[in-house]
C-alpha cells in the first residue's frame, strides 16, 4: 500500500499548505460534498492548518444523513413484521426515526441483519426461502451498482422473496440545487472521488459550464485533500471554472461503464426528498417498471407516510453549507453521538459527528 | 460405529470420535454419561493437570505469595475460526492477559463452555486442542470448568468463560488510575491486526496481503517490563475491544489526566493500514489481541523501551506519546500534519462507511 504513505506524506501536505497561503489573496468558500471528505478533513485538522480565507464548508454528501425521514420510518415498520428479514448497511441502524432506531427494533426482536455487501441479501434470501428478505438499498452512485447487482442476480436466480426498500439518490443534482439557492455561498466544489470512480467526471461538465464554478476531483487522504484545495483556489483567483481531476489514480473521464450500464438498466430517475433539505427534483433512483416486484413499498403495502422533522434540528442547513456544526445551539449539549437529534451526527460521515469525535473542544470554545 | 469398541487408551490416544456421534448433541450437556465421555476423553485428555484429574467439584491449589489478581472473561467471537487464530486460543490470552496487566504470573485458568447442540465435535476438538497448547504457552493450568449445551438456534455454535487467577510477587501498585502527569505511554507493537482479521474473515473480505491475528499472551512481556521498570511502572493495559483508543481513554478517565500522543509514532502494517483505509476504520479503534499500553514515568520509560524491545511480544514497542495535567479526562493526537484532535472513546463498534 504505497500510495497510502504517498499520500498521507506530511511534507508534501505542508508544501501544499504553503503554496495555498501563497495563492490566496480573499475569502473563499469551498464545498466538499462528500461525508468521507469531511470526516478526513476534520481527522486529519486540514481545516485547522488552512489560512482564516479559505472557508470549508460541508456537503449533503452522507448516504445515511440525507435518507428522508419517512424512508426511516418505512424501514422501521418493515423490520418490526414477524416475516420480515431486514438487511441494511451498519450505519443505518443508528438513524433516529420518530421515536426509535434499527437497533432498538433489532433489539425488540425484529430480525435485521448487517451486511457489507449488497448481494449478501442474496444468500440470506436463499438460507431463508420461507422469509421475506428486504435490503434497504441506500447510497449514492457507489452503492447503486451493487444494489442494481443484487436485482439482476435475484431475477437469473429466480428469487422472489427478496425486495428493496430503495433510497439511492444522486450528487450532480444535489449539487445544482445547491448553487441555485438563493443563499448559496459555495464558490468551488471538492467532488467525491468514490462517486467519480463510478460515474467519471463528465458528470459535472455541464455544472462547470452552467454556473461557472470550478470543480476539483479529490480523494480521500491529506495530500489528495490538500492538493484538491489548492487547484480549487488557483482557478478561483485566476477567475477561471474547470474541472480538475486530483483523484487520477481511481478516476476517469467516462468512469465505469458497467457499473452505469447496470445502474442504468434497473432504475431509472425519480424526484427525491433529502432529509432536512426536502425534494430535490431528479435527484434519486427507482426501480424500472420491469422490476417493479422488487419495490418493497408496494409489496408491503406502505403507502406514503407524511412525518415531521424533528424541529430543533438544523441538519438540512448544515448539509446545504449555510452553518457549521458547531453553530447549531444543540450541539454538544442536547445532541450527542449517544443522543442524536439528528442523522448528522449519527453516521460515521455525518458532518455533526465528525466535528463532535475530533475537534468538539475547538468548536465549543470558539461559540 | 467403529468395527470393534475402542478402548481406553484409544481413546487417550485420539479422544474422538467419543461416541457415535460427530455434533455436540444436547445430552452431552445433560449431566449423564455423554457429558461425562466429553469430559474425561475431550477436556481432561487436552488439559490435563493433578487438579482437573481429581474431578472434584472444585479445584484446590496452592498459591505462592498472597496478593492475587482474578479476572473473568467471555468469548463470543463470530467467526470461531479467523486467520491466525480461534476463539479457543483468544479464551486463553485474554484472560491470561487481563490478569497479568496487574503485572500478575497468571497459574491457572477455569473455562466454562456454553455449546450450541449441533456443533461439530471436530471443530470443538480443534478449538480445545488450541487452549490446551496456548494454556501450554502461556504457563497456565485449566483447573477447573464447566459445560452446557444449549438448544439448536439457542446460542451461536459456542462461548466460552474463562477465569484468571494470578500471584502479584512485585510491591508495586499497577493501575489505570495510577497515570502521573509527565508519564511517557509505551504502544507494544502494531495495532488493529486481530480486528481486522476476524472482520476479514467474517465478511468473505479479500485483502491483498492476508490480515493475521495478533493473539498472544503478554505475562512475558509485562514480567520485562517490571523489572525493568519497578514502581515507574504506573499502568498496564492490553488494547483489546476498543483498541488503542478506548484503554487511552479509560486512563485518561480513572487517573483524572490528559493524554497526548503522537500519530506518525503508531506502528500499523501496511497490510492493516491498507485494509483500514478501504473500509473507513480507524486503525486505533480496531481490537487487538496481543498488545498493550503502558504508562511509565518519564525517567524510567527510554529503559523499559530498551527492555520491551528486548522481548520478541515488544520487539516493535514505541512511545506513542505522554500524560499531561491539563485536559483532565481528554486523548488528543497530534495528526501525520501537525494539527490536533480528539481521539474519542467509541461509542460503539466502529462500522465500515457505506461508500
Ligand atoms: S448538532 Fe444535532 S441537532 Fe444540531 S444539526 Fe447536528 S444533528 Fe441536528
Amino acid at each position: 500500500m504505497k500510495y497510502l504513505e504517498e499520500y498521507r506524506n506530511p511534507e508534501i501536505a505542508h508544501r501544499l499548505l504553503d503554496e495555498i497561503r501563497d495563492k490566496v489573496t480573499r475569502p473563499w468558500v469551498i464545498m466538499e460534498i462528500c461525508g468521507g471528505q469531511t470526516h478526513a478533513i476534520l481527522r486529519n485538522g486540514i481545516d485547522e492548518l488552512l489560512p482564516d480565507t479559505v472557508t470549508l464548508v460541508h456537503g449533503p454528501g452522507c448516504p445515511v444523513c440525507v435518507t428522508p425521514l419517512e424512508l426511516i420510518e418505512k424501514a422501521l415498520t418493515l423490520a418490526s413484521r414477524p416475516e420480515v428479514t431486514f438487511v441494511s448497511f451498519g450505519d443505518m441502524l443508528r438513524v433516529p426515526g420518530v421515536s426509535r432506531d434499527l437497533f432498538k427494533v433489532k433489539s425488540e426482536g425484529g430480525d435485521v441483519r448487517i451486511v457489507y455487501s449488497p448481494l449478501d441479501a442474496i444468500r440470506i434470501a436463499k438460507e431463508n426461502p420461507d422469509r421475506q428478505v428486504v435490503f434497504f438499498a441506500v447510497g449514492f452512485e457507489t452503492t447503486a451498482p451493487n444494489s442494481a447487482m443484487l436485482v439482476a442476480q435475484a431475477v437469473r436466480e429466480e428469487i422472489t422473496n427478496l425486495s428493496l426498500l430503495v433510497s439511492h439518490v444522486l450528487v450532480p443534482p444535489a449539487m445544482t440545487a445547491l448553487l441555485d439557492s438563493p443563499q448559496n455561498r459555495v464558490q468551488a466544489y471538492l467532488a467525491a472521488g468514490h462517486v467519480c470512480t463510478v460515474m467519471g467526471w463528465q458528470q459535472y461538465e455541464s455544472i462547470v459550464r452552467d454556473y461557472h464554478v470550478p470543480i476539483v476531483v479529490t480523494g480521500f487522504e491529506p495530500v489528495d485533500l490538500l492538493s484538491g484545495i489548492l487547484s480549487a483556489i488557483k482557478q478561483l483567483e485566476s477567475g477561471q471554472a474547470k474541472i480538475e481531476n486530483q483523484y487520477a489514480r481511481m478516476v476517469t473521464r467516462e468512469g465505469n461503464l458497467y457499473a452505469q450500464r447496470q445502474i442504468d438498466d434497473v432504475f431509472q430517475i425519480c424526484d427525491r426528498t433529502w432529509r432536512g433539505i426536502g425534494v430535490i427534483p431528479r435527484s434519486g433512483l427507482k426501480l424500472r417498471d420491469k422490476y417493479a416486484t422488487f419495490d418493497a413499498e408496494p409489496r408491503f403495502g406502505l403507502t406514503d407516510l407524511v412525518i415531521a422533522e424533528p424541529a430543533d434540528c438544523i441538519s438540512g442547513i448544515i448539509l446545504q453549507g449555510l452553518k457549521k456544526p458547531n453553530e447549531c445551539p444543540q450541539f454538544g449539549n442536547r445532541c450527542t453521538p449517544a443522543t442524536p437529534l439528528g442523522a448528522t451526527m449519527v453516521s460515521s460521515e455525518g458532518a455533526c459527528a465528525a466535528y463532535y469525535n475530533y475537534q468538539r473542544f475547538r468548536n465549543l470554545s470558539e461559540k | 460405529m467403529p468395527d470393534k469398541p475402542l478402548a481406553p487408551e484409544d481413546f487417550a490416544r485420539c479422544p474422538l470420535p467419543i461416541s457415535e456421534h460427530d455434533t455436540v448433541q444436547l445430552g452431552h450437556g445433560a449431566g449423564g454419561r455423554m457429558m461425562q465421555n466429553l469430559i474425561s476423553n475431550l477436556f481432561r485428555w487436552a488439559f490435563d493437570n493433578d487438579a482437573l484429574n481429581k474431578m472434584d467439584d472444585m479445584a484446590v491449589v496452592s498459591l505462592p505469595g498472597n496478593k492475587l489478581a482474578i479476572s473473568t472473561d467471555s468469548f463470543v467471537v463470530d467467526p470461531i475460526f479467523f486467520p491466525g487464530g480461534n476463539i479457543g486460543e483468544l479464551a486463553i490470552y485474554g484472560t491470561v492477559n487481563d490478569v497479568a496487566m496487574s503485572g500478575a504470573r497468571p497459574l491457572y485458568l477455569t473455562a466454562g463452555f456454553i455449546i450450541e447442540e449441533g456443533f461439530p465435535l471436530a471443530d470443538l476438538r480443534r478449538v480445545v486442542e488450541s487452549m490446551r497448547d496456548a494454556a501450554r504457552t502461556a504457563g497456565v493450568s485449566i483447573i477447573t470448568g464447566d459445560t452446557k449445551v444449549v438448544h439448536k438456534g439457542k446460542g451461536d455454535k459456542i462461548f466460552i468463560n474463562t477465569t484468571g487467577i494470578g500471584v502479584i510477587e512485585h510491591p508495586h501498585t499497577i493501575s489505570g488510575t495510577n497515570l502521573q502527569p509527565g508519564d511517557r505511554l509505551i504502544l507494544s507493537g502494531t495495532i488493529a491486526e486481530h480486528g481486522m482479521a476476524v472482520l476479514s474473515q467474517r465478511e468473505g473480505l479479500q485483502f491483498d496481503m492476508p490480515v493475521l491475528s495478533d493473539a498472544a499472551p503478554l505475562h512475558g512481556l509485562v514480567s520485562r517490563i517490571i523489572e525493568a521498570g519497578g514502581g515507574s511502572v504506573h499502568a498496564l493495559r492490553d488494547a483489546t475491544r476498543g483498541g488503542v483508543a478506548a484503554v487511552l481513554n479509560e486512563f485518561a478517565v480513572s487517573s483524572k489526566v490528559g493524554i497526548r500522543i503522537q500519530e506518525k509514532s503508531i506502528p500499523v502494517l501496511p497490510a492493516v493500514a491498507g485494509a483500514c483505509g478501504l473500509l473507513g476504520l480507524d486503525p486505533l479503534y480496531v481490537a487487538n489481541e496481543g498488545k498493550l499500553v503502558a504508562a511509565v514515568s518519564a525517567d524510567k520509560a527510554e529503559e523499559v523501551l530498551s527492555a520491551m524491545r528486548a522481548h520478541q511480544m515488544g520487539k516493535n514497542a514505541v512511545i506513542i506519546g505522554e500524560v499531561i495535567a491539563e485536559q483532565p479526562a481528554v486523548v488528543t493526537m497530534q495528526t501525520l500534519l501537525g494539527s490536533w484532535r480528539i481521539v474519542d472513546i467509541p461509542l460503539t463498534e466502529q462500522l465500515p462507511r457505506i461508500c
